[in-house]
């Protein structure tokens, strides 16, 4: 998993039929400052996530797991926002 | 199976239900020698790790999944090892 910050939202009337009902949001991956690293990618969320909120996401075939029995065919989903993170 | 440190905590209130009861840890991969590689990750922990210590953390989420101990959770990396010790010798290029 990643953390990063939903930096948008994205409408598509027209996809895969599994995808219908999601939400799509932009997230900028952050390293631990809170500055962006690496590139942005749209996300399915699934923790009712909002634009300039911190979450974490979790990348791969697991991206789907959230909406199972459904196979959302997705590479990336928001599993959880971030109340905090703190450096040892 | 990487080599990575812990490096911070992570709190979350509002997340899948999957993962409820699941330790979320930051941290950074290394190679061999100590040296940071790549962006810092979160891990679910399943061995009672803590910050500063080196793990062996497994980034695939078959084994994730595994290391929570529950089928189909949304999660893609896990720390399944505390590293007690590491001797590995350079690679001459």
């Amino acid at each position: 998993m990643q953390l990063a910050e939903v930096i948008g939202t994205v409408v598509a009337s027209i996809k895969d039929t599994n995808l219908t009902g999601t939400k799509l949001l932009v997230i900028q991956p952050l390293g631990t400052n809170g500055q962006g690293v690496g590139r942005t990618l749209v996300a399915v969320d699934a923790a009712g996530a909002g634009i300039g909120e911190r979450v974490f996401f979790v990348r791969g075939r697991e991206a789907a797991y959230p909406f199972y029995p459904v196979e959302v065919p997705t590479d990336a989903a928001i599993i959880g926002i971030v109340d905090q993170w703190d450096l040892g | 199976m990487q080599i990575a440190q812990v490096v911070g905590t992570v709190v979350s209130t509002q997340k899948h239900r999957k993962l409820e009861g699941a330790k979320l840890l930051l941290v950074q991969p290394q190679t061999p020698d100590g040296t940071p590689r790549g962006p810092v990750l979160l891990a679910i922990d399943s061995v009672g790790a803590g910050v500063g210590e080196r793990v062996l953390v497994v980034i695939e989420g078959k084994a994730a999944g595994d290391a929570l101990g529950k089928k189909a959770a949304p999660v893609d990396a896990a720390i399944i090892g505390i590293v007690d010790r590491l001797d590995a010798e350079e690679v001459s290029s």
